[in-house]
């Protein structure tokens, strides 16, 4: 029997019953009602659903930038919903790395810059930091542009940048909010071959939001929201999921014979 | 010094320039208010600070230098008959009319000194000594009054209160505080020309030199207590006396004090506004920071080290424009002072201003919530 990748690691995430609600009275939204979710180490899970469905919500809970109203977060084994606010912080630099939509590099520092950048802020510094900086970014395939500003990258380019950022500092979980949505189909399956096979490498549990149905086969698994809720949890390998060249073809046609 | 602060400083070359050029405007305006004020101080006791003298001797009740009112001569003598005194030399300052070439007519301030005496004298001479004014009707001049008075060149023939005279050199710098300049003459001439020839009106001041020894606080006590109807300060009191009424008890020093205050909050807001906009510009790069991790001390040291250099290079490039601004100052009416006392303490200011300043954008940056990364 093949063994699902993640099985026999080490639970990293362990989110039990999280609800978050914004606002109260009239106003008063619920984007997440009792979503129970646990990741282990080398997982990379996907997050779907339509907008609103509290996607970017458990994110941001999961990477302790929310809080949330209700439920529990373990990361790592660290009980998170009792650590005071100004402790968040030190867990978000020590074990999360962060790849977003519109990559967030850092206009006036260089590629290389910005990845020593987020060693700087765990306080590495020195000729070290800079190596371990553009060792990385040779692996994911930024060595001739180590000098290059974000401006002169195109959007694979940044992306790539951003995911040697995220890493660098060797982080046990790697969030990553639509990194693919922005990106042409060749720059998206680099990314998304690259987030995976590095998150594989250094072990990383990887929690992905997309709505890119391109980057399903690449899952171990697949995390349905809707309303707030989880709606379903799937193996892209059960499900049969087409490689990502399927699924652009089959939407390249689509597109053609639509237009 | 972090490179982010350096390179969100130095990436935009325009944006620098723009920062660069608030701070500096803040600077300059800041210098050159704290530096007329300091001028128009220093001016209005002038003629104390440059006296040598120890020791003034003053009719009772006058508060400042410009109205020196006559006593008698005996007092003068009774000064010099005062144990510790070692020179004693009288001394006239009053108002006078002053006849140019061409006829028309300006207030002057005469200063009447006895030349080689070494007391009360004028100083920064030009292509002239005090001798000059030992000539019959020889008077000294400011280079910065020439046109005022109306005269071009040593020789050039004036009246003064209806008698002759001739200007015998010219000085430099010495501006009066009040519309009249200072013209100097030899004492006995500064009675004719102010109509004061009687022995109950023969001197405004007494300037004195304490002898060797004796310490001029001491000696001015002594005096207090011999003399009646004057009043006696040591040179330090009279100046500062001086210097307090015109710059506290009249409008004028109090405006310019206001303007100096006004610059630095001027100053102030400019920097302040610059450096918000510079971090309002990277609030989402700061954001991204917060997510990463970045301790809120990180974010201030980044801010810090942006105002901080920020302050410096303004500081260096308003210096260079203050100087100019204070050397044509020097042909002009109203003398700029930047002492290195001075210069020294507006980079400890433009420092201070612009971490000042710096705390509206680290209070926004504190606030920022990192969940904004998320947002498209």
């Amino acid at each position: 029997m093949k063994r699902v990748r993640g099985e026999g690691e080490p639970t990293v995430i362990r989110a039990k019953n999280l609800t978050k609600i914004y606002g109260e009275g009239a106003t008063e939204l619920r984007a997440l009602v009792g979503v129970d979710l646990e990741v282990r180490a080398g997982e990379l899970t996907l997050l779907m659903g339509p907008s609103g469905s509290g996607k970017t919500t458990l994110l941001s809970i999961l990477g302790c930038i929310l809080r949330a109203t209700d439920g529990r977060l373990e990361l790592l084994g660290e009980e998170v919903s009792s650590l005071a606010e100004s402790e968040l912080p030190r867990l978000r630099r020590d074990a999360i790395g962060f790849v977003f939509q519109g990559f967030n590099l850092f206009p006036t520092l260089t590629a290389a810059e910005n990845v020593v950048l987020a060693l700087d802020v765990r306080g590495i510094r020195g000729a070290g930091a800079r190596k371990k900086a553009e060792s990385l970014l040779v692996d994911v395939g930024m060595g001739e542009k180590l000098r290059s500003f974000p401006a002169d990258l195109s959007g694979g380019q940044k992306q790539r940048v951003a995911i040697a950022r995220a890493l660098v500092g060797d982080p046990p979980i790697l969030l990553a909010d639509e990194p693919t949505a922005a990106l042409d189909s060749t720059s998206g399956k680099t990314v998304i071959e690259l987030l995976q096979r590095l998150a594989r490498m250094h072990g990383s549990a990887v929690v992905m939001v997309t709505h890119d149905p391109r980057v399903l086969s690449f899952g171990d698994r697949i995390i349905n929201l809707e309303d707030g809720r989880i709606a379903g949890e799937e193996n892209p390998t059960a499900m049969g999921i087409p490689e990502f060249a399927a699924v652009e073809a089959v939407a390249s046609t689509h597109s053609q014979v639509s237009s | 010094m972090s490179l982010l602060a350096r390179r969100n400083l130095f990436h935009d070359k325009v944006r620098f320039a723009v920062t660069l050029t608030g701070i500096v405007f803040a600077l300059v305006l800041i210098i050159v208010q704290f530096g007329l004020f300091l001028g128009f101080t220093t001016t209005t006791s002038n003629n104390i600070d440059h006296s040598k003298a120890d020791i003034w001797v003053v009719f009772h009740g006058v508060g400042y230098f410009d109205t020196g009112k006559s006593f008698s001569e005996r007092k003068y003598y009774q000064v010099l008959a005062t144990p510790g005194v070692g020179q004693a030399e009288k001394y006239m300052q009053a108002f006078a009319f002053w006849k140019r070439p061409d006829g028309r007519v300006e207030n002057i301030q005469i200063i009447g000194f006895h030349p080689g005496s070494g007391l009360g004298e004028p100083w920064n001479l030009v292509k002239a000594s005090v001798w000059d004014v030992m000539e019959e009707d020889g008077v000294l001049v400011d280079e910065v009054y020439k046109k005022k008075l109306g005269v071009e060149k040593v020789g050039d023939r004036v009246e003064i209160g209806d008698h002759r005279a001739r200007v015998a050199g010219f000085t430099q710098g010495i501006r009066s505080f009040t519309t009249s300049p200072f013209v100097y003459a030899k004492f006995k001439n500064s009675l004719d020309y102010t109509r004061r020839d009687s022995n109950e009106a023969s001197t405004a001041y007494v300037l004195v030199k304490a002898a060797t020894g004796v310490d001029p606080r001491l000696l001015r006590d002594r005096l207090r207590q011999r003399l009646t109807d004057v009043d006696v300060y040591t040179t330090a009191e009279f100046s500062a006396k001086t210097r307090f009424y015109w710059m506290f008890t009249t409008g004028a020093g109090m405006a310019v004090l206001t303007a100096a205050l006004m610059g630095l909050i001027v100053g102030v807001a400019v920097v302040a506004q610059t450096i918000y906009a510079a971090t309002m510009d990277h609030i989402r790069e700061y954001g991204t920071l917060k997510a990463m991790g970045a301790k809120n001390s990180y974010l201030y040291r980044v801010l810090i080290e942006q105002a901080v250099l920020s302050g410096v290079l303004g500081y260096a490039v308003a210096l260079i424009v203050a100087h100019f601004i204070v050397k044509a100052s020097e042909k002009g009416g109203a003398v700029i002072l930047m002492p290195w006392s001075m210069t020294l303490g507006m980079l400890v200011l433009a420092v201070v201003m612009c971490i000042g300043a710096a705390m509206v954008s680290i209070h926004k940056v504190t606030k920022i919530d990192p969940a904004m990364v998320f947002r498209g």
